[in-house]
């Protein structure tokens, strides 16, 4: 699998000069980088798989977006980041979560409300966060976070150091007024902010063709000077590598950076989606012949990894979700208590 | 090892659905994400997909059957050759009957806060701040902000022309030369965006204050202040505290109609994990904006056009500030209680001072902070007047006057001689027309007559 965009985007005029193509160079990630990304998307597969069962059997209540099929995007990205840089998304953020290396468990059991959860239960599938992961949420309105991981930019260059922060969006987000008011505000203040639209290319029911007007999404910044470039989300290698190039961007100081991940979610909006916008066969041929999980398995065999070793992997993802969804129904329910509690600081 | 499937529940509501279709038999075989039936809900026909790979050793609910309940064991999956009966439930999950399913939420009635005792309590003495200085509310709010300022350099000013302009309303006058374009910052006109922007500082520990020109232009950025900035602190469990001030002129200032002239103080007071703060003097403004400013939550600081260029006696001792959350009595009275705040409290002290012309003695409470509200000292007010009307600019329904009169009814209602009484700005749009407007606002008057009724 080599690391390959589908286009660089040039047309911004800060980006005017011309850009290397991920293809001519070597692939983003060796061997135990790409093992390590492999882990991470099966687990996180293995965990929304879970939690749909968990669902389907009155475990987990209200809304619960799974991110099935978009795994590559956040383990792509995580692996350009470094430890202080922020991360920032919606509410299909469980495997953001993951990627930031919080606890599967803790997810697991906010998702079944309980108060081993990372939010005591009170917050749920939308609602998770972890400052100490740098995690900042999980957030249930629609383009919301996308003003907020402006704000983390912004505090990054109010302190002086040169921490990014990825702020991720679906395409359905990206049409919000406020998306085009923090373009705005990122390219006049110079903000170290990678905006990351998550183009699976349904909000909701609604394709991205019947939704926006403009029909390269990576351009959606070029008014403001805003670099941007379309990725293969469906391969890992071409996340990163896209990845290291916008985070050095930013860390130069040049201000934020726009990538378009192209990519597909193979389940509903929600749970509750029956997903009749579309075709199965499109479903299948996503699945069959771009699913990011076996692209990358396929270049580990082809670069020599034994299979008892892929299936060592397996297992141990398999026993740690497993693990995961033990915790979520054995923790206890939060104390009656804890309905009046973290409405205000106190002091 | 066999496993049952279960019955999914595809929405929040769902609890029982029809098994339309299989679309695999005995002895097929599938695979993660194959789907193995259709089922109808009372929305929609979804697919029901393996989770466990393995072969169909048993169909337990046939096609068409109506009403299968949530968990309901429809098939069994195993091995080939494997005997079906005694299968584990999915995936050897815990607790496989649903234990939310079985515990309606009914059942478990949220436990009461508990009724705080009001045994009304003498409301403590204002701390003696020693000598003060005449100065105007325009002054006292930007003092508050210097001396925050050199304080704390987590502290920054962000807002429409707050900077090289000065403050449209010169509040800000002299920020800039001091502490320099890095922490006074102007924004272009994109409230929704920048408030946003401020909400996610503050999330990371910075200390946002965010002037709005006029809290009529925060309704772009509704969403951020209410979802963002008051939730998020109980939505993670106490881990993400959002320490920011938003300020500006509030209600109607002079002939600007009714997209300029609106009172939030009940909108944001509705909310909790908001603190709302509305100062009428320059010694509210100075010291609650300190306070305001040092406060760990989000707070709405509700200041009023008018009352800028009003001049008061205000502490000059540099450690000045005021404790949110107390109301200040402004002026002592027996008969009945006017509870007011903001450009209101002048209001309800000019009807003071027509009533004690008359013979009847008025206590006037200068609220300060809205939210939270001092209940402690309004109902002692009352268990002394045994009257009450409330006083202010907003409109009537569902208004802080409301709010008072229900708390007061639910704490002191057997030391009322009259029933609550609420004096509140028409409930009208502001109109432009000058007759009009004076006609739409409470005057001091309005509250005389309110008085003299409860007699």
């Amino acid at each position: 699998m080599a690391a390959r965009q589908t286009k660089s985007t040039t047309k911004a005029k800060a980006s005017a000069a011309p850009r290397k193509r991920a293809s001519k160079q070597a692939p983003s990630m060796d061997r135990d980088e790409l093992l390590a990304a492999y882990e991470k998307m099966l687990l996180i597969r293995r965990f929304e798989e879970k939690a749909g069962q968990l669902y389907g059997m009155g475990l987990i209540g209200g809304f619960c977006h799974l991110y099935i099929g978009q795994e590559a995007v956040v383990t792509g990205m995580q692996h350009a980041l470094e430890p202080g840089d922020q991360v920032i998304t919606s509410y299909r953020d469980h495997g953001h979560m993951i990627a930031c290396e919080m606890d599967p468990k803790g997810v697991m059991a906010e998702l079944t409300g309980r108060s081993g959860g990372y939010s005591h239960g009170k917050g749920g599938s939308m609602h998770m966060f972890s400052k100490e992961k740098g995690f900042y949420g999980g957030h249930g309105i629609v383009g919301a976070q996308v003003s907020l991981g402006t704000g983390l930019a912004f505090a990054n260059r109010y302190r002086g150091n040169d921490r990014a922060c990825l702020t991720y969006f679906g395409e359905g987000a990206s049409n919000q007024g406020q998306v085009f008011e923090s373009f705005n505000l990122a390219a006049l203040m110079k903000l170290p902010v990678i905006y990351i639209i998550e183009n699976n290319r349904y909000g909701m029911g609604t394709s991205v063709e019947r939704a926006s007007a403009s029909h390269d999404l990576s351009r959606n910044g070029a008014p403001w000077g805003i670099p941007g470039m379309q990725v293969d989300g469906m391969d890992v290698m071409a996340v990163k590598a896209a990845g290291v190039e916008a985070v050095a961007h930013c860390r130069a100081g040049k201000g934020p950076f726009l990538l378009e991940m192209k990519t597909y979610r193979y389940r509903g909006h929600s749970m509750s989606d029956p997903a009749k916008y579309r075709t199965r066969e499109e479903v299948q041929k996503m699945r069959a012949e771009h699913d990011c999980i076996d692209l990358a398995r396929k270049e580990l065999e082809a670069q020599g990894v034994p299979e008892d070793r892929l299936k060592a992997i397996d297992d141990d993802v398999k026993r740690r979700i497993q693990e995961a969804a033990d915790f979520a129904q054995e923790s206890p329910e939060p104390d009656e208590a804890e309905l009046w509690t973290d409405i205000l600081v106190e002091g | 090892m066999a496993t049952e499937v279960l019955m999914p529940a595809l929405s929040p509501t769902m609890t029982e659905g029809t098994l339309a279709k299989w679309l695999k038999k005995v002895g097929d075989s599938v695979k993660s994400g194959d789907v193995l039936a259709e089922i109808e809900t009372d929305k929609a026909t979804m697919e029901v997909e393996a989770v466990d790979e393995g072969e169909i050793l048993k169909i337990l609910v046939e096609e068409g059957t109506e009403g299968v309940a949530v968990n309901t064991p429809i098939a069994v999956l195993g091995e080939h050759g494997e005997e079906s009966p005694g299968a584990n439930r999915q995936a050897s999950d815990k607790a496989a009957g649903g234990q939310a399913a079985e515990e309606p939420a009914a059942a478990k009635a949220p436990p009461k806060p508990e009724p705080e005792p009001r045994s009304a309590p003498a409301p403590e003495p204002e701390q003696d701040w020693g000598k003060t200085e005449e100065i105007t509310v325009r002054e006292a709010l930007r003092d508050a902000m210097l001396a925050e300022m050199r304080h704390d350099d987590k502290v920054f000013l962000m807002g429409e022309e707050v900077a090289q302009y000065q403050g449209a309303y010169k509040i800000s006058q002299g920020l800039l030369e001091e502490f320099g374009d890095r922490r006074v910052i102007d924004m272009p006109i994109t409230e929704h965006g920048f408030t946003g922007m401020a909400v996610g500082a503050a999330m990371s520990g910075l200390k946002p204050i965010v002037e709005f020109m006029t809290f009529n232009f925060a309704m772009q950025a509704i969403d951020q202040i209410v979802n963002s900035a008051a939730k998020t602190l109980y939505m993670s469990g106490g881990q993400m505290g959002c320490p920011i001030v938003f300020r500006g002129p509030n209600g109607a200032a002079a002939r600007v109609a009714a997209q300029h002239s609106q009172c939030y103080a009940s909108w944001y007071a509705h909310c909790p994990g908001l603190k709302v703060i509305a100062p009428w003097s320059a010694a509210d403004a100075k010291g609650l904006l300190r306070a305001a400013i040092r406060d760990p939550n989000p707070v709405i600081f509700l200041e009023n056009e008018i009352l800028y260029g009003h001049k008061h006696p205000c502490p000059v001792d540099e450690d000045f500030i005021l404790p949110i959350g107390k109301a200040r009595i402004e002026r002592p009275g027996e008969d009945v209680t006017i509870v007011a705040f903001s450009i209101m409290v002048d209001v309800a002290l000019n009807a003071a001072e027509a009533l004690d012309r008359q013979g009847i003695s008025a206590e006037v409470i200068n609220l300060r902070t809205i939210r939270p509200l001092d209940i402690d000292t309004i109902v002692a007010s009352v268990k002394k007047t045994n009257r009450i009307v409330s006083v202010e600019e907003g409109w009537p329904f569902a208004g802080i006057g409301a709010e008072i009169a229900m708390q007061i009814t639910e704490h002191a209602f057997d030391w009322l001689d009259a029933p609550p009484t609420r004096v509140a700005g028409l409930d009208v749009p502001m109109p432009y027309a000058a007759n009009l407007e004076k006609l739409a606002l409470p005057q001091p008057n309005w509250v005389v007559d309110a008085v003299k009724k409860l007699f």
